[in-house]
């Protein structure tokens, strides 16, 4: 596969300044336009449904955003989503499709899950034994993204492709571990065992919002600053622009690809790790949220840019939070949030060419 | 061993075809599109469109042939959005094919839970179309010749790819639109239509693929039961290098691989479901690892071509 040219991510993101008259308004248009376009045609969904896309949006709205109850759960997820959007940033801007995120994600959750309560029943201190549930978290998740980092650094091959299995793969292996190794004896449930509440990551400010959400905006914002400040940083874009001119430039492109890898699964695996610290305690069998595919569209949307991606996390994360509660009261399942993420990317991608003309015409 | 008696056996070897068969079908229809430039990364969701319409068709019409046509309509939909999205408009493959994937993730699920709720409805019976006297040998025939109307026709695909792409001009064509689609638009063929027909044909091979899982081999519908097989099948298109009889000989192998597992279930040992589950992909992984470097895709695959651009 060696004369293989894999499309970089970041070619989605190119050239954003408006030309011309009225510029602002056209761009404002083009990162506002592809969410209202894809939530109108997941009304259409809704319509065919026979569920009023009025009533579900509006109810996804006031539960998750505007009850108090509803807000912290929101807030609270998405400090595991922002992690994951850090990982796909640092990936996407060195041109690298980390897809495994999926599998990364969940077994670095299931050793966090095994690893914790029975080291806080060992006597380990609450605080140490957060500080440790985070490092097995970030190592296990990097572990999982080491072949697919070797194989594309050394054999080239494609990256998109192995991080899928392995993805697949660590998603049934987390399965096969919670089942099989880490069963909770203690109850019916397949389940890990529980970390007690007390003993997570303590919550903000009498909220039941956990401190995961700050360190999911520290990462991203840290990230950001790596990316975009650091020479470190502008290495790995200068590899995600053009490996060739990286090569002439004499960087070494396999090793800043290995560590971009490492990086980025890292994230992911540490997202999982704040999931189960500050939200579920334990890992139930079966249990995927699936978070990493569904992150993609969103870092897209901020133009792999860390700080704007807050706020399109915080709207899926409503989006998704509203969604589980419309789904026992509407009867509209939770795949709807998946649908509304396919039409994002769909649209997002319109929005894009519509651009793109733009500026071919302006040019000319 | 008293393990390897006939049953155990003919059991292997009939769930090897019915687990490699959707392999088959997406991997020959990725590897037409591979050949053509575009990287279909949205096989998963065009098999799984075809899962779901192929089990639908089925079961309100009671027809499996019409379930197959059914599932190949839809993977075909699903690859016209592909069509029109990356190879008229031009964006990005690789974006537009997770799209595709996910969309027809949650429709086919909402879809489902809309009809059948939280029900699983079976299907009838499988019928078969024996070929006699072949069917009649011993161990061969209820193997090979006692099958699925689809099975005879993949193989039969086989071949007729491997002729197309060695002995005609349309072959040719098919190479040029992948490796340099700008030559091939200045000898007067249009690179549009060629990739256009090509993602259009992988989308009803997908999509039978998938109507094959439900409809012929499960005989139910399951959200999200394509299970990551679109992506091996994309594996398999890579591993072939351009070769239909390597995506057959894959297909099988990984048919064979998770068929094994089920046999050894029938056998008596017990294998946990979430091991069968890790097996394809362990053995992807694998055979990365060990022939990786062999594998090879076509020059502009994965670029949008437009005309006149240098």
């Amino acid at each position: 596969m060696n004369n293989q040219q894999t499309v970089a991510p970041t070619a989605l993101r190119k050239a954003t300044k408006p030309a011309g008259g009225g510029g602002w308004v056209w761009a404002l248009g083009i990162s506002i336009g592809p969410l209202l376009a894809a939530l109108a045609l997941g009304g259409l969904v809704l319509l065919a449904m026979g569920v009023n896309p009025f009533t579900y949006y509006g109810y996804v709205v006031h539960r998750a955003i505007l009850s108090q109850m509803g807000l912290e759960a929101t807030l609270t997820r998405m400090g595991p989503l922002l992690l994951i959007a850090a990982s796909l940033i640092v990936a996407f801007r060195a041109g690298i499709w980390n897809l495994g995120g999926d599998g990364q994600f969940l077994l670095a959750a299931v050793a966090v899950a095994a690893a914790t309560p029975a080291m806080l029943t060992a006597g380990v201190p609450v605080w140490v034994n957060l500080a440790i549930g985070l490092v097995i978290g970030a190592a296990v998740g990097a572990l999982w993204g080491v072949l697919p980092a070797l194989l594309k650094a050394w054999q080239g091959i494609n990256e998109i492709i192995t991080t899928m299995m392995m993805s697949f793969l660590g998603v049934s292996f987390a399965n096969v571990l919670v089942k099989l190794l880490f069963l909770d004896p203690t109850t019916t449930t397949p389940q890990t065992a529980t970390l007690p509440v007390e003993a997570r990551l303590p919550r903000l400010f009498g909220t039941t919002v956990s401190s995961g959400l700050i360190i999911g905006i520290v990462v991203v914002i840290a990230v950001h600053l790596m990316m975009t400040r650091t020479a470190f940083g502008m290495r790995l874009r200068l590899v995600g622009a053009s490996p060739r001119a990286a090569v002439h430039a004499g960087l070494s492109v396999p090793r800043l690809t290995i560590a971009v890898f490492t990086i980025s699964a890292a994230l992911a695996g540490l997202s999982g790790a704040v999931d189960i610290l500050g939200t579920q305690g334990n890992v139930r069998a079966d249990w995927n949220p699936a978070y990493s595919l569904t992150v993609v569209p969103l870092v897209f949307l901020a133009r792999l840019n860390g700080v704007g991606s807050i706020a399109y996390v915080f709207m899926f994360s409503a989006l998704t939070i509203g969604g589980e509660s419309a789904a026992r009261k509407l009867g509209v399942p939770s795949f709807f949030s998946l649908v509304i993420v396919a039409l994002l990317l769909i649209t997002l991608g319109l929005a894009e060419y519509m651009d793109k003309r733009r500026q071919d015409r302006a040019r000319h | 061993m008293s393990l390897f008696t006939e049953s155990f056996i003919t059991t292997l070897f009939l769930g090897a075809i019915a687990a490699g068969m959707p392999l088959l079908l997406a991997g020959l229809g990725e590897q037409l599109s591979e050949k053509a430039g575009v990287l279909n990364i949205g096989l998963e969701g065009m098999m799984l469109a075809g899962a779901y319409a192929g089990f639908v068709v089925a079961w309100s019409t009671g027809s499996m042939g019409l379930g197959f046509v059914g599932g190949a309509a839809a993977g075909a939909l699903v690859a016209s959005l592909m069509v029109l999205f990356c190879v008229r408009l031009g964006l990005n493959q690789i974006v537009i094919g997770i799209a595709l994937t996910l969309l027809v993730e949650g429709l086919t699920a909402l879809l489902h839970y809309v009809q059948f709720s939280r029900s699983y409805p079976r299907l009838d019976g499988i019928t078969t179309w024996p070929i006699w006297p072949l069917s009649r040998i011993p161990l061969i025939g209820p193997i090979l010749f006692d099958q699925n109307l689809v099975v005879y026709f993949g193989l039969a695909l086989v071949a007729g790819f491997a002729w197309i792409y060695r002995m005609t001009h349309l072959g040719s064509a098919l190479q040029a639109a992948g490796d340099k689609p700008a030559a091939l638009d200045v000898a007067g063929v249009d690179v549009f239509r060629i990739r256009s027909l090509a993602v259009l044909t992988t989308g009803a091979l997908a999509g039978l693929g998938g109507a094959f899982m439900s409809v012929a081999a499960a005989g139910v519908f399951v959200p999200f039961m394509t299970h990551g097989n679109g992506f091996i099948a994309i594996v398999l298109a890579m591993l072939a290098r351009g070769r239909p009889l390597w995506v057959l000989g894959g297909a099988f192998l990984f048919g064979g691989c998770l068929s094994l597992t089920t046999a050894l279930q029938v056998a008596g040992v017990n294998v946990p479901t979430d091991v069968i589950q890790m097996l394809p992909f362990a053995t992807v992984m694998l055979v990365l690892l060990i022939a990786g470097r062999k594998a090879s895709l076509p020059q502009a695959l994965g670029e949008s071509f437009v005309r006149g651009a240098r």
